[in-house]
């Protein structure tokens, strides 16, 4: 049965579906190995979506609960001798979990409330939060799936992954994904499409093509890339958020403010290009004057030497942004 | 282990596996910068100055926690490592408050240091620290969060040194920022290992020098001095002198020169703690009580005790640290001897130590309601001095004349600078009172699976005592916990908070790693084995002391033993 499902995930070809997009069947197996040593395994389902302007997890919790906690059940009978944790932010937490509980009763399934920033939302910086370390991501490696969770085999998967098990265990599987729009547009949700869908499609189809001119953010409300309207026929990689902004009506400088403020309160201040980048470019954007040439290097630092994917990834909006759109 | 080539900058190298590119780096002399790395600690990869090529990888990599493996090419010095590393030390840079010329640091800032050597001085943005607060722990420790550079390397270590981390960064608006904990159960134990850590100079001692400084120049005063065991295998690292050069006479030369009206050893104060706690630990085992005896000489060691572990201060020996009991000695015997007016005494003591700072302010200790010692100073505290009336150690021709029987110690009393010397030094009187026999040669087994502690076994009269000596409160904790399941386990355990012993206080010249310990206790027994005297009780000093001021029971007792109890948090002033 075990190995049954692990090959079936591989099959599937079910990418996590947190955003980074690593193959599923591939922390599956890497936990499956560790069996056998009379370890603890840790299945955590990462219902942090602590990214701004992304709820399709909550959408999961909201209309799906009973498959997602059937999910994680496929973890735990997967793995010998496991446990689970859903790991939720406190208004997922409070919101949720009385309703999930209905369906994961009787099993060894706990909740643990999210109270720490973004950071808790990567995999390793939960793990330090659930331990009541400081949030900050861990060296890798070691990988969770050998040592995690107290040094324990873990497995981490987003909440939408478990979902997409449950269908996968029960042949419904369809390659779909949960896409959500916010911003200038008519019909704010979830919706499901193809992962593989062009957003040009996706917003055409719910009715959200916008008759103005914009541009639009994918990937999250941070660190999400800026497109404009002739590059979306292609699909995208990355986290499922479209955010669209009226392009007349957006400041780009608040915009970047915006982000600059989050990252700045949100990174761990672990390394120092992320630590000092974020607060630089709020400085900058605070002050009305960007320094393009000081912008670049910070760019060039945060991605050529950040520690984790947070930082690695922080140039990305704020450089297509000024691309595409400051600078025209 | 397995071994396998790497190569570095097209250079083949033997590499094993577990192996750290920056370590193998460091020691085939191919330079690579970093700030965070520190051979006491877990990689922390926080600094990203340390980052290199890794072919076949579009990132770059840290060096500090990249595992070698067989085959890999690494790079340190191509366009992209430069231009990264120049922009992360300017960013560095202007996180850290830039008044360099004002820093005691300076000279060892690594900061600094690489700042000039790859021109990448001066802000790119404003300094951002500027007003940020500055903390004062005890009368020990100073934090500047305004000099930090976040690396985290206090903290790291902070944490093993205490139960639950004194210093923790704490979010303050958009950054976090070093504190001290405000929580009721953590608190400093004095013991600087933050300092010896820092790569900048955001944390350092509570400074006396200056104060020091001005006395010597008071014609009313009389300053005399006394420095610890392990002072004289250190200082000389201050002057550039090869790790581990003995100068203790030209201790004796500098602190002459700069006006000292009398210099004292405090390692002859180490021969009369030898000899005290000998004779407390001949009196349990005469009573059958076999309980541990736990030495208290190193105050970090007794803060800890005293507020983390009350329930084990009964183990405590209540004998005075050397610092302490030569201080007391001046102000009384020594006095008395030579007729001088008290009044006019300065006391000051070279500490290789921060908590030396605190334990001259604990009131059990005064004298007569007088303070053993007015001043501890650290020996980077020292070196300052010396250099700011510029006395150069290195051209100052040794003086070993005058030395009152204060100066004279055993080289037991030596070795109490070392992890393990104090344990050995009272072996070998333990050893000779009992069995009437000089103790030939003590050997150690280290314990494998603690770190920074090792064993032995000494059988005298048909009774096999065990003993221990562990440094380091990381690895002392662990022999804690046996000691509370079974407090008859160990006959003798000695605990240095900081690890090495005092060799590697927190008030030693900076850097600080395994090798530079290695070689300042290296320089501590090579001392010994050449003294004719190697035992307290064979100290002649001892004898005339004993027979002249502290057979008297009273005396003895005031200037030798101490209480201790359950203390409260310390202060914190925030600046």
């Amino acid at each position: 049965m075990a190995k049954d499902i692990i090959t079936k995930i591989k099959e599937a070809n079910l990418l996590g579906r947190g955003g980074a997009g690593f193959p599923t069947w591939m922390k599956w197996e890497a936990v499956k190995k560790q069996e056998g040593q009379g370890k603890k395994i840790y299945v955590i389902a990462n219902g942090s979506e602590g990214e701004p302007e992304i709820f399709k997890d909550e959408y999961i919790l909201k209309n799906h609960p009973q498959e997602f906690i059937e999910g994680i059940k496929i973890a735990l009978e997967t793995f010998a001798n496991s446990e689970a944790i859903i790991y939720l932010n406190h208004k997922y937490f409070d919101k949720y979990k009385k309703n999930l509980e209905k369906f994961s009763e009787g099993f060894p399934i706990s909740y643990f409330r999210k109270t720490a920033g973004y950071l808790a939302g990567e995999e390793t910086g939960l793990l330090n939060h659930i331990e009541g370390q400081r949030v900050e991501p861990r060296p890798k490696p070691p990988y969770p799936a050998e040592a995690g969770l107290y040094n324990l085999p873990t497995l981490v998967n987003n909440i939408e992954t478990y979902y997409r098990i449950y269908e996968i265990k029960n042949d419904l599987y369809a390659g779909k994904a949960f896409f959500s729009i916010e911003g200038d547009v008519k019909n704010k949700g979830t919706f499901e499409f193809p992962e593989n869908y062009p957003i040009k499609k996706i917003l055409e189809e719910t009715g959200n093509w916008p008759a103005f001119d914009f541009f639009v953010q994918y990937g999250g409300g941070a660190a999400g890339t800026i497109y404009l309207p002739e590059e979306l026929d292609e699909p995208k990689k990355g986290a499922t958020s479209i955010i669209v902004f009226n392009r007349q009506k957006t400041d780009a400088l608040k915009l970047m403010q915006r982000w600059a403020e989050f990252y700045s309160k949100e990174n761990c201040d672990k390394c120092t290009p992320c630590r000092e980048s974020s607060i630089r470019i709020l400085e900058m954007t605070k002050k009305n004057k960007l320094d393009f040439d000081k912008l670049e290097k910070m760019f060039f630092v945060l991605e050529k030497t950040s520690f984790c994917p947070l930082g690695k990834g922080m140039a990305i909006p704020y450089r297509t942004l000024i691309e595409k759109v400051l600078k025209k | 282990m397995n071994s396998f080539k790497i190569h570095i900058n097209d250079k083949e190298i033997d590499a094993n596996e577990g192996e750290r590119i920056l370590d193998i780096a460091r020691r085939e002399k191919i330079h690579i910068p970093s700030l965070c790395h520190h051979s006491d600690l877990e990689p922390h990869e926080s600094c990203r100055l340390c980052m290199v090529e890794v072919e076949g990888d579009k990132n770059l990599r840290a060096s500090c926690a990249l595992l070698a493996k067989p085959g890999m090419k690494i790079y340190t010095d191509t366009p992209t490592t430069q231009k990264a590393l120049k922009i992360n030390l300017a960013l560095l840079f202007s996180q850290h408050e830039d008044n360099c010329e004002h820093c005691g640091r300076v000279e060892k800032c690594k900061l600094h240091e690489y700042a000039e050597k790859y021109a990448a001085c001066g802000n790119i943005h404003i300094d951002r620290k500027k007003k940020l607060p500055k903390f004062q722990f005890g009368p020990s420790i100073f934090l500047d969060q305004s000099k930090c550079i976040n690396c985290q390397n206090c903290s790291d270590m902070c944490s093993k040194q205490t139960k639950g981390g004194f210093i923790t960064l704490k979010q303050a608006g958009e950054t976090f920022e070093m504190f001290p904990s405000e929580e009721k159960n953590i608190d400093c134990i004095y013991c600087g290992q933050c300092i010896m850590h820092c790569p900048v100079g955001a944390l350092s001692e509570i400074e006396s020098y200056s104060e020091v400084k001005k006395l010597l120049k008071d014609k009313t005063k009389k300053v005399v001095f006394q420095f610890a065991p392990s002072v004289r295998t250190s200082l000389g690292e201050e002057f550039g002198m090869p790790l581990g050069t003995n100068v203790t006479d030209k201790i004796f030369a500098a602190l002459k020169k700069v006006g000292a009206y009398k210099i004292f050893d405090t390692s002859f104060a180490a021969d009369v703690t030898i000899i005290e706690e000998a004779a407390e630990l001949l009196e349990k085992i005469a009573k059958g009580d076999n309980t541990t005896m736990i030495s208290s000489c190193c105050p970090a060691w007794v803060k800890y005790a005293e507020f983390y572990e009350p329930e084990l201060l009964k183990y405590l020996t209540t004998v005075r640290s050397p610092q302490i009991i030569l201080g007391g000695l001046i102000k009384t015997y020594w006095v008395e001897k030579e007729n001088l007016d008290l009044r006019d005494i300065v006391s000051v003591s070279i500490m290789p130590c921060t908590a030396k700072k605190f334990e001259i302010e604990r009131e059990e200790l005064f004298v007569d309601g007088k303070r053993p010692i007015d001043y501890v100073l650290t020996v980077r505290e020292l070196a300052k001095l010396l250099k700011e009336l510029n006395v150069d150690l290195n051209k100052i021709e040794p003086d070993e004349s005058d030395k009152d029987i204060l100066a004279n110690p055993s080289g037991a009393g030596e070795i109490f600078g070392a992890g393990g010397g104090v344990l050995e030094a009272a072996l070998r009187t333990v050893y000779q009172k009992l069995t009437g026999q000089e103790l030939e040669n003590l050997e150690f087994k280290p314990l494998h699976e603690f770190k920074r502690t090792k064993m032995a076994e000494v059988t005298i009269g048909g009774k096999t005592l065990k003993v221990v000596a562990v440094s380091g409160m990381e690895n002392a904790k662990k022999i804690l916990e046996e000691i509370k399941a079974d407090p008859t386990k160990y006959a003798y355990v000695e605990i240095m908070a900081c690890p090495g012993g005092c060799i590697g206080g927190g008030g030693q010249p900076i850097p600080i790693d395994d090798e530079i310990r290695k070689a300042r206790a290296a320089g501590l027994y090579s001392t010994d084995e050449k003294r004719k005297v190697r035992t307290s009780h064979g100290n002649p000093g001892i004898d005339i002391l004993y027979a002249e001021f502290l057979n008297d029971k009273k005396n003895k007792h005031k200037i030798c033993h101490t209480t201790y109890e359950k203390r409260k948090k310390g202060e914190i002033k925030k600046i």
